[in-house]
């Protein structure tokens, strides 16, 4: 019994410990950044405790690339995106929640055929309607293709669908609408599950590339992920510390909010895989 | 009372209206019109676009990088796909045990989901630089000679996949640990007065348990397997000999620095095929996991 | 009607949101450039300098100059911009994007556009191997700007240490191989300094260029639909290249990283790098050690392609556009910043009579290094460039990697890419 006990410890500290190497390995590219990104630049690839910190690298990467710019414009690609992802799937759940309607089976795999079709297996096709609708090179059209979000949809109708049917009647008899009853009970009800699909939302739409890089062509448009990719272009001949410098600047809006709201954060994407 | 019926069928679609024309707009016409375009020729200003029947396919079968692309894609899904899940879980396990400091571990490990995939890309490369990179530098230590992971063709693959594990991983850890939550406490307790082994508890009580879960980590591992190619872009552009190309970024490729549609329309049939065989296999697959249960 | 509406909803919002000023003045001509970079150091902001140095000088011109990243994505972007309808009227791109462009029907000679004698001296003014990339069908569509050559950058400090001397650095293939071996420090297995680094991913055909060249073979014919990938001399040329790692082993075996190949440099892991001479100034600025320049050694004579971005005038501009942009092409070409350009980034001087200036004279006899790549220019031959220029490319690139790599043997490889190169060309001949 006892040596069991013992050889259960050791293995329970062997556990531990590898997952605390795991953990390092983990973050070891942020401790890098932090690294490579206050120190000057001969000590990038060289590690040496005494080596002097600056705070050039990222003066320099300020000035070498309109990151102000891109941080509006991915600022607004995020509120856009999110605005118009939480009025498309609200109205979309909220009819597959409640209402009978003919082919609403149909309509409802159909659109669950979204979650398999992302938009960027589409890019093509895609881009040659955004150059139809005149788009091409403007931050509605990075984010025209996501707005209607079937994993929105698919999330809101879920908590839609717990919400007791009596409330609804209830504010029924009181003459509400419809679109009242959507406002009043409905979406007041499902805030957690909002504040889930948001952050869900904001941290793919902060990190999203492949469509961004497709669509836009110029600063004014360029979220931050692409002009760090154009930044940072290894054609250009890496430069370790003034690249990690822009990375941090780049995530660090939402490298802090993580840190600040770490408990929310998390519940948060618990809560938007909870089905 | 028909009539209200028929109103309330109304509403039902009117509702759904939005997303509708959304959807239609950038999901089902591209679709459609993606398989359209694969049976034209690419057109320029000297030669217009015209019907071509399968001369694309013909090409597509015949066009040796396309092959290769596709072999390193189902290596790619085949390698990401049950590693980040099982890392993802057994991060799990440990963030919701009796770790000491486990909500910094809990952390590390969701980290790497708030950074964009574009701008770790350039510290990865750090990472795998030849003679000047991290992994090289620790190794020389230990007298190993330096490899050039990012130019040989034997390990640049791998070395991707590794990236994408590392970027996946801990996101589908918090949907793991969300449902662990959901277990309760008493279930261990119980199994353990009974003498079972943790791993026995493991197998046979919680890894059940959380087969809807692991179903929805293992979806979206399968799309990400097809989708995450945005590290490609800085590190090795596909190369060398397209030895870490992936079928989106060489779909990419064709599109855009080729100037090649029509091919790259046939190239994302082919694609799409792939989601759909995937998508119709699950269901199949989660419609007797529901009679199961 | 929906799709106007929807575009006019879009550009307004998009407008409303950034708070852009629409309006400018009745008379002024906005130009609107796109421009790569593929080099190290802070080259946008030194564009964007001359660029405002223009406006003051031309104030009824407003130029919109957008860094639009490496060469590939600078031609995506100005391509895309032109089919949406986007503004853009000349652009700097790839000198040997020319075939595609005009297959494109984007852009229009520079003999259309020029009017005056002097316009026609000027245009006749650049050195004749920097026009090959420009010229096709007997017209001239692109004007050099931002060229290169390739040059060997060698570690003085280096050569000293193996006992050479570093005032003469490797001039033969054979000379490169037997100071490589010198240079090349071991200890036990691991490397601690190679011979000679020569990139191979990024530009692989480029650095192959030079290498076929100075086998005495060049890569494709002037209309650029017929390439001689498995030609002897260039199979011969591949070779060499792989036998560096291979069989000499004063180069690392697998590919090498364009990217990282400077830091590498100068961290002393290789004595010797090929690299554009648009590196230069980024490497004066960086390297702890005295270093050199040289001409990339010989075979059966000396060879590098030049390389890098052209001006264009699109087709898609009105004439007062199109003299706009004459008016900024001429004023950045002109010599004082032509000898301005190159020094503050080590890309050649286009014209003969930008050395000729004063500042570029002093700059070239305080450091003759700035000098290598223009006296490279008598050996130097046009860079690849055919129609289905990414394709033909890509198919050159991906044999040399899968050479170097040793997957295939460089006569197999070759002969393979030649094969599918002759089946994307067959329709222009």
């Amino acid at each position: 019994m006892r040596t069991a006990n013992l050889k259960e410890k050791i293995s329970l500290h062997f556990e531990y410990g590898a997952a605390y190497l795991l953990a390092l390995i983990w973050m070891l590219p942020l401790i890098y950044a932090f690294w490579s990104a206050f120190h000057p630049s001969e000590y990038a690839t060289r590690f040496d405790l005494l080596a002097p910190l600056t705070l050039d690298n990222f003066r320099e990467a300020w000035s070498q690339a309109p990151f102000a710019r891109y941080f509006l414009n991915t600022f607004l690609l995020v509120s856009i995106i999110l605005l118009a992802q939480f009025i498309l799937c609200t109205l979309a759940a909220y009819a597959f929640a409640r209402f009978e309607f003919p082919g609403k089976s149909i309509a409802f795999a159909l659109v669950l055929i979204q979650l398999m079709i992302m938009p960027e297996v589409l890019i093509v096709e895609n881009y040659v309607t955004m150059s139809q609708l005149n788009l091409v090179d403007s931050i509605v059209g990075i984010g025209l293709p996501y707005m209607a979000s079937a994993f929105g949809i698919f999330l809101l109708r879920q908590t839609f669908k717990t919400i007791p049917k009596e409330l609804e009647d209830a504010a029924r008899v009181e003459g509400c609408s419809a679109l009242q009853i959507l406002w009043k009970v409905y979406v007041p009800l499902a805030r957690p599950t909002y504040v889930a699909f948001g952050l869900v939302s904001v941290s793919y739409h902060w990190n999203n590339f492949l469509w961004p890089l497709v669509i836009t062509n110029s600063v004014t448009t360029r979220p931050l992920t692409v002009g760090l990719a154009i930044f940072g272009a290894p054609e250009s001949g890496v430069d370790w510390s003034i690249i990690t410098a822009g990375t941090l600047l780049a995530v660090a809006p939402l490298l802090v909010a993580f840190l600040l709201f770490q408990r929310q954060f998390v519940q948060s994407f618990m809560h938007a895989g909870i089905k | 009372m028909n009539q209200r019926r028929s109103r309330f069928q109304i509403h039902g679609w009117l509702l759904l209206m939005p997303a509708a024309i959304f959807l239609i707009a950038f999901t089902y016409y591209p679709t459609l019109a993606t398989l359209a375009k694969s049976f034209f020729s690419q057109g320029n200003a000297i030669k217009p676009s015209r019907f071509v029947g399968l001369e694309n396919y013909e090409f597509l079968i015949t066009d040796e990088v396309f092959w290769k692309v596709v072999g390193n894609n189902v290596i790619y899904a085949a390698t990401t796909i049950p590693i980040s899940i099982a890392l993802a879980l057994l991060m799990a396990v440990w963030v919701n045990g009796r770790l000491p400091m486990k909500s910094l571990v809990r952390m590390s490990f969701f980290t790497p989901t708030v950074l964009p995939m574009i701008a770790v890309a350039n510290i990865w490369l750090f990472f795998y630089s030849p003679d000047i990179g991290l992994i090289d530098q620790i190794t020389s230590s230990f007298g190993i000679a330096s490899h050039n992971w990012l130019g040989d063709p034997d390990t640049v693959l791998g070395c991707i996949i590794v990236i994408t594990i590392w970027k996946e991983a801990g996101f589908f850890m918090i949907f793991y640990l969300a449902a662990l939550q959901t277990l309760s406490p008493e279930l261990e307790e119980a199994a353990r007065l009974e003498g079972a082994s943790r791993w026995y508890y493991f197998r046979r009580v919680m890894f059940p348990l959380l087969m809807p879960t692991t179903l929805f980590v293992l979806i979206n591992a399968i799309i990400n397997s097809f989708k995450l190619v945005d590290q490609l872009f800085i590190l090795t552009k596909g190369g060398p000999d397209n030895a870490s190309s992936l079928l989106l970024y060489y779909i990419y490729e064709v599109a855009f620095s080729f100037l090649d549609q029509a091919y790259a329309s046939t190239l994302t049939v082919v694609l799409l095929l792939a989601l759909a065989i995937i998508a119709i296999g699950q269901f199949v697959f989660l419609d007797k996991k529901v009679h199961y249960r | 009607m929906l799709t106007t509406l929807k575009h006019k909803a879009g550009k307004l919002t998009i407008a409303a949101a950034l708070g852009l000023g629409m309006a400018s003045s009745a008379s002024a001509v906005d130009l609107t450039m796109y421009y790569p970079v593929a080099v190290g150091g802070p080259l946008t902001k030194v564009v964007d300098g001359m660029v405002e140095d223009f406006e003051k000088a031309n104030p009824d011109i407003n130029v919109n100059a957008i860094y639009a990243g490496n060469y590939n994505d600078a031609r995506i972007k100005a391509l895309a911009a032109l089919k949406s309808g986007e503004p853009a009227q000349t652009s700097v791109m790839f000198s040997i994007d020319i075939y595609e462009l005009i297959e494109q029907g984007a852009i229009v000679p520079f003999d259309d556009v020029v009017e005056t004698a002097d316009e026609k001296a000027w245009l006749d003014g650049f050195y004749p191997a920097l026009m090959e990339n420009g010229k096709t069908r007997d017209k001239t569509w692109g004007i050099p700007f931002q060229r290169s050559t390739i040059v060997m950058y060698y570690n003085k400090d280096a050569f000293r240490a193996a006992g050479l001397d570093p005032e003469a650095p490797p001039a033969t293939w054979d000379e490169l191989v037997e100071a490589g071996k010198k240079l090349t420090k071991k200890n036990g297995d691991t490397v601690e300094q190679w011979g000679a680094m020569i990139p191979s991913t990024g530009y692989p055909y480029w650095m192959f260029g030079a290498l076929a060249m100075q086998n005495g073979q060049t890569l494709m014919n002037s209309e650029g639909n017929e390439t001689y990938f498995d030609a002897p001399a260039t199979v011969e040329a591949l070779q060499f290249w792989q036998d560096l790692g291979n069989k000499h082993g004063i180069m690392p075996t697998g590919t090498v990283e364009w990217a990282t190949l400077r830091q590498n440099f100068l961290e002393g892991k290789t004595a010797m790098m090929w690299h554009s001479t648009g590196n230069l100034t980024a490497v004066k600025k960086d390297a702890s050690f005295d270093f050199g320049v040289a001409m990339l050694p010989a075979q059966k004579r000396r060879g590098s392609p030049t390389g890098g971005g052209n001006f264009y005038i699109f087709e898609k501009s009105t004439p007062e556009e199109r003299k706009a942009a004459m008016k900024l092409i001429r004023f950045l070409t002109e010599p004082e910043r032509t000898a301005q350009w190159s020094i503050e980034t080590g890309y050649l001087g286009t014209r003969p009579d930008a050395y000729s200036t004063a500042e570029l004279t002093q700059y070239v006899q305080d450091f003759p290094p700035a000098a290598v790549a223009r006296d490279q220019l008598e050996f130097a031959t046009a860079e690849l460039s055919t129609f289905q220029n990414g394709r033909v490319r890509k198919l050159l690139d991906d044999a040399i990697q899968s050479v170097l790599v040793g997957d295939k043997t460089a006569a197999e490889a070759l002969g393979s890419a030649q094969k599918q190169a002759d089946r994307l060309l067959k329709n222009y001949r």
